[in-house]
C-alpha cells in the first residue's frame, strides 16, 4: 500500500534578524490511508510549523510534501486548489480561529462556497448532526458557545468537504477535561466511520494515546523517536521521551515516585550545534552524545534517535 | 482555627446563585485540592477568598475566614488587610497576569513593599527569584514578560505569590497552559516551597491527575456545589458522585509504567491496522 501522504527531509528556517531558527529539521514521515499518526513534543519543538507545512500553508524551506504521489511543495496557490480540499487543518484555538462576527452557518458554509458546492444549508445541517451539535446553533456566534462547541465548529468546518486527511493542531487544548471527553469520542468516530487519515499534534499525550495508533516524538526540529503509541508510552527508549513520558501526572501520588527523571535546565549550557541535540539536557549524556545519533531499531517500527536506545535500563 | 475556612459560601451573579453552600478547608502545610469542570465556581470561589470577585457577583450568605479571624461576610470585605501576607494567589495564565511593560524584577519588589518592606527590594527581589529555580535570577530581573517563556512567568508568578510569606496559597490551574515536563517542575516547586513554609495551599484544577498526584484531600466541584471531599485515596477509590466517577474513569488510562526502565515489549499488541508506514 503507498503512502496518502508523505514528507521526506522537511525543513523549515525562519528567519529573524540575521538569525536562522530552524523550526524543523529533516522530518520523514508517511500516512498511510486510514492510519491516525500522533506528533508529540513540548512547545517549540517544531510540531505547529510541520502542520503548517504539510497542509501548505507554509512553504518549507527544503524536503518534500507529496499527496498520493504528487509533489505539493512548489505548487502556485491556484495548483494547490484540489489539494487542499483533500488536507484539511483543524487549528488549536477555535476562539481566534474561527471569524467572531460570523454565524456558525456562515463559518460551516464557506469552503462549500468556494468550491461552488449548491446544497449549503443541507449539507451544513448534515455536518451539524456528524459533529453532534444541535441545529439551532446556525444562528449563533463563535463567543456564544463553549470551548467544547466551539471546537466542534472548526472540526465541521474541516469536514464538511469531505476531506481524505485532518491534520489536528491541539484539538483538545482549549477545552477542559469533562468536554475533552466527549471531542475525542467524536475524533476517533469521524476516524473510523469515514476512515479519514489524521495527523494529531499535540502536547497532551493521553490525547494521542486514544486517537493515535503510531507516535513520532519531535524534539527541536528533529524526529526523536517513533513508533507503536503504546510502545512509546510504556517503553520510551529515547531520554527524552522518557522524560517526557514520566511526567505525565500520576493518580497514586508523587511520594510514590521519587524518581522522576528530570531534564537539567536548558540555560545553564550553550546550545550544540551538532550531535544530539538533547544531550545538553540530557541526565544520561555519554561523551558519544557529540557526534549525531543513530537511529537505532528498538523493536520493528519502533526507532529512537538516541545511543541509548536498546540497551540495557541505566543503573539509577 | 489556623489556615483557610470557607464555611457555607454562598456567591450570587445578579440574582442568581452561582456558588452554594461551600465548605473547605486549607490548614498550614496541607495542600488540598478542587477539582471541576469550567463553569463550575472553583475560580469564583478562590477569587471571593482574596476580595477580587467581579463587580457583578456578590457574597450572599456564609464567611470566610482566615487564622480564625473573618475576612469575608455578606456585605463585609477585610481582604485588603491580609492579602499578600495572610492569603495570596497565582493565576492561570501567568503572561496575562504579569504586568507587560514592567520589569519582573520590579513586579516582584512592588509586591514586597505592598506588604511593608522598605530596603532591599532589589536584592530581596532576586532571592525570590532564585529561590523558585530561575536560572541567572539578577538577569531575569531585568527582562520583561515578553522575553520570558511560559513556564518562567509562571516561576515569576510564584516567587510574588511567596513574596510576602503567606499562610496560604491559592494556586488556580497554575500548570494547564504548560508542557508536561514544565508542568511537573513547577508542581515540584510548589510542593517545595510548601513543604519549606508550611504554608497551606489550594490547588485548583479541571485534571484530576494533577490534583491527584499532589493533594492530601480533594473537594469535587459540580455546578457550584461541593459533591464530594474527602482524603484523595478515597476519593479515588471509590468516587460517589458521577461527576468524579467520570473523571477517575478518564485517569485509569494512563500508562502504568511510565518512563522507568524500558521493558520488552510485553503490552499486547495495540491497533492490528497500524502496520509501520515506510
Amino acid at each position: 500500500m503507498r503512502p496518502l501522504l508523505e514528507v521526506r527531509g522537511l525543513r523549515k528556517d525562519y528567519r529573524r534578524g540575521g538569525e536562522v531558527l530552524r523550526a524543523v529539521d529533516g522530518i520523514d514521515l508517511a500516512l498511510m490511508p486510514g492510519e491516525s499518526v500522533g506528533v508529540i513534543g513540548e512547545s517549540g519543538s517544531g510540531k505547529s510549523t510541520l502542520a503548517r507545512c504539510i497542509t501548505r500553508l507554509e512553504r518549507p524551506t527544503s524536503g518534500g510534501v507529496f499527496f498520493q504521489d504528487t509533489d505539493v511543495t512548489g505548487l502556485s496557490d491556484r495548483a494547490l486548489r484540489q489539494f487542499r480540499r483533500e488536507v484539511q487543518p483543524v487549528f488549536q484555538d477555535p476562539l481566534t480561529a474561527l471569524n467572531p462576527r460570523w454565524t456558525v452557518r456562515r463559518l460551516i458554509a464557506e469552503p462549500l462556497k468556494i468550491y461552488g458546492e449548491h446544497n449549503a444549508e443541507r449539507r451544513v445541517c448534515e455536518v451539524l448532526r456528524d459533529v453532534g451539535l444541535p441545529k439551532d446553533v446556525m444562528t449563533r456566534h463563535p463567543r456564544d458557545l463553549s470551548g467544547g462547541e466551539r471546537q466542534r465548529v472548526a472540526i465541521a468546518r474541516a469536514i464538511v468537504l469531505r476531506p481524505s486527511v485532518l491534520v489536528l493542531d491541539e484539538p483538545t487544548a482549549s477545552v477542559d477535561l469533562p468536554a475533552r471527553r466527549g471531542l475525542l469520542a467524536l475524533l476517533k468516530r469521524l476516524q473510523s466511520e469515514h476512515g479519514r487519515t489524521c495527523l494529531y499534534i499535540s502536547h497532551d499525550i493521553r490525547t494521542i494515546e486514544e486517537t493515535c495508533s503510531r507516535t513520532i516524538v519531535m524534539y527541536r526540529g528533529r524526529l526523536a523517536e517513533e513508533g507503536p503509541t503504546t510502545a512509546i508510552l510504556n517503553s520510551p527508549s529515547h531520554v527524552y521521551t522518557q522524560i517526557l513520558i514520566s511526567s505525565i501526572p500520576r493518580i497514586d501520588g508523587a511520594a510514590t515516585r521519587p524518581g522522576r527523571l528530570r531534564a537539567r535546565p536548558a540555560s545553564e549550557q550553550p546550545l550544540p550545534g551538532t550531535g544530539c541535540l538533547f544531550a545538553h539536557r540530557c541526565p544520561s549524556a555519554l561523551p558519544e552524545c557529540a557526534a549525531d545519533p543513530p537511529m537505532v531499531e528498538v523493536t520493528p517500527g519502533h526507532r529512537a534517535a538516541c545511543v541509548l536506545a536498546g540497551r540495557a535500563s541505566r543503573p539509577q | 482555627m489556623p489556615g483557610l475556612e470557607i464555611d457555607g459560601l454562598c456567591i450570587s451573579i445578579g440574582d442568581r446563585g452561582v456558588v452554594h453552600a461551600v465548605d473547605l478547608q486549607v490548614k498550614p502545610g496541607n495542600c488540598v485540592g478542587l477539582v471541576g469542570a469550567s463553569g463550575s465556581g472553583k475560580s469564583l470561589m478562590a477569587l471571593a477568598s482574596l476580595g477580587l470577585l467581579p463587580r457583578a457577583a456578590c457574597v450572599t450568605a456564609g464567611r470566610i475566614l482566615l487564622s480564625g479571624g473573618e475576612t469575608v461576610a455578606p456585605g463585609l470585605d477585610r481582604t485588603a488587610e491580609v492579602r499578600g501576607s495572610g492569603i495570596a494567589m497565582i493565576f492561570q495564565s501567568p503572561r496575562a497576569a504579569l504586568n507587560p511593560v514592567l520589569r519582573v524584577g520590579h513586579q516582584v519588589g512592588r509586591v514586597l513593599r505592598r506588604n511593608g518592606r522598605r530596603d532591599d527590594l532589589r536584592r530581596r527581589g532576586i532571592e525570590l527569584l532564585g529561590a523558585v529555580g530561575l536560572p541567572e535570577p539578577d538577569k531575569v530581573a531585568r527582562l520583561y514578560p515578553h522575553e520570558l517563556s511560559g513556564g518562567m512567568c509562571q516561576r515569576v508568578m510564584i516567587a510574588m505569590g511567596i513574596a510576602s510569606e503567606p499562610q496560604v496559597l491559592i494556586a488556580d490551574e497554575p500548570t494547564t497552559a504548560l508542557d508536561v515536563t514544565v508542568q511537573a517542575d513547577i508542581l515540584d516547586l510548589l510542593d517545595d516551597v510548601r513543604s519549606r513554609t508550611g504554608m497551606g495551599m489550594l490547588l485548583i484544577s479541571h485534571d484530576l491527575s494533577v490534583v491527584a498526584e499532589r493533594c492530601e484531600s480533594i473537594s469535587v466541584m459540580w455546578q457550584g456545589e461541593i459533591v464530594e471531599a474527602g482524603t484523595n485515596r478515597k476519593v479515588i477509590s471509590s468516587p460517589g458522585h458521577p461527576f468524579t466517577a467520570e473523571l477517575v474513569r478518564d485517569l485509569a488510562r494512563v500508562p502504568e509504567t511510565n518512563g522507568r526502565a524500558p521493558q520488552s515489549s510485553a503490552g499486547p499488541a495495540d491497533d492490528p491496522a497500524r502496520e509501520a508506514g515506510g
